[in-house]
């Protein structure tokens, strides 16, 4: 059995580093979100191919003073908490994502 | 054999012409009138002097757009503004008017009943689709021409777009009260004037100038300008920014042209007390 978490950003958002601040807008929703630092190492790093815990373990507790156990559960927390808004895909699966959107003609 | 001349004219805003024609030459007068100072050509039985645009030649209609002029009494005012894409075309309806514009063949066509408010947010919709792709926007605000550099105040309703513009100087030339018109071109910013007024229900001046900075407004005690960080003036011209569709690609470009907006003008806080000594803030 495979308990291993995999997260995606999704196709539908924009996103940019502006200062210190990720910013992430939900292109379904128009909603702006901003993610502090140690999330944004997390959406970083949401290629749908690492596992949850090996970013947690490479990324974040290489970059912040925090143990494996903590971080990852703030982790699983921020992920699903994104993943209601519809920025982040979860599956027990690595996660392959078609880039491909409706294509708008102004 | 006689021909039948059907009434249309020519709406420019931002360097945009648009042809709008109805077979009521009454409406395309009323237009017309509504839309002063904005009018590069007219054909309506009635002469209404056009805007030669700066002297410059006009250029030609880069949209048609057909009216349809349904009976009094057939709207619904309860329908809320929905706009999408669906098979290549955009489809905009709302309780007194339907539209669709198709991009491809420069063609559109409005059922709306007799009035110039309808146009006006088909108008701001396909003016606000058309920024998008060039980095541009409409975004609730006022603005206006001071030395020869324009200054944008960017607010919700009752945030005091239209008490700036009641207290601009004489020196300074009013774009608009309600709703301003940013394009961006070889990387620079400008205000251009538009005829979509608020309270002040006057049409801004026909003119455009590069965008010295975007004034988020705060109503106070004192007068005062307070710097606001990049992801704080992303907020809050996303905040102000029109915005009708709903569509994926169209949210990021709109995103998209927030942020680059924000990387070459700066954007702060005015807070202000309703008086005129405001506008010796803005220099």
């Amino acid at each position: 059995m495979n308990d291993k978490r995999y997260v995606s950003r999704s196709t539908a958002i924009a996103a940019r580093v502006l200062g210190d601040e990720m910013m992430v807008m939900s292109a379904t929703t128009s909603t702006l979100f901003t993610l502090d630092e140690v999330a944004t190492v997390i959406w970083e790093a949401a290629d749908g191919a690492t596992p949850l815990d090996e970013i947690v373990t490479n990324k974040v507790c290489a970059q912040f003073d925090i143990t494996p156990e903590v971080a990852l559960k703030d982790a699983e927390v921020l992920v699903e908490q994104l993943a209601e808004h519809g920025l982040l895909l979860l599956s027990d699966q690595p996660i392959l994502q078609s880039s491909a959107s409706p294509k708008v003609n102004l | 054999m006689a021909a039948t001349q059907r009434s249309s004219l020519v709406v420019e805003i931002g360097g945009l012409p648009i042809r709008l024609h109805c077979d009521d030459p009454a409406f395309i007068r009323l237009l017309s009138e509504r839309y002063q100072g904005y009018v590069t050509s007219y054909s309506g039985g009635l002469q209404v002097p056009a805007r030669p645009a700066g002297g410059e030649p006009t250029p030609a209609p880069s949209f048609d757009f057909e009216i349809e002029l349904a009976p009094p009494g057939t709207e619904s005012g309860d329908d809320d503004l929905t706009v999408t894409w669906d098979s290549g075309r955009w489809l905009m309806q709302r309780g007194d008017f339907r539209a669709e514009w198709n991009p491809s063949t420069a063609r559109g066509r409005i059922e709306q009943t007799i009035n110039p408010y309808s146009l006006d947010s088909v108008l701001r919709i396909v003016h606000t689709l058309l920024l998008a792709r060039k980095g541009g926007f409409l975004i609730h605000s006022s603005s206006a021409i001071r030395n020869g550099r324009a200054f944008l105040f960017s607010g919700v309703s009752g945030a005091g777009k239209t008490t700036m513009a009641r207290l601009a100087p004489p020196d300074a030339t009013l774009l608009t009260d309600e709703i301003s018109y940013v394009t961006r071109q070889d990387g620079r910013y400008d205000a251009v004037g538009t005829p979509f007024f608020g309270e002040l229900a006057r049409v801004g001046e026909n003119e455009r100038a590069p965008i010295e900075c975007v004034y988020l407004l705060a109503k106070g005690s004192e007068n005062k300008i307070e710097p606001i960080d990049a992801a704080g003036a992303v907020r809050g011209l996303l905040g102000n920014i029109l915005f009708f569709a709903r569509d994926p690609e169209f949210v990021k470009l709109v995103f998209d042209a927030a942020v680059g907006f924000v990387s070459r003008v700066p954007v702060r806080r005015l807070t202000f007390a309703p008086d005129a000594r405001v506008w010796e803030l803005i220099q």
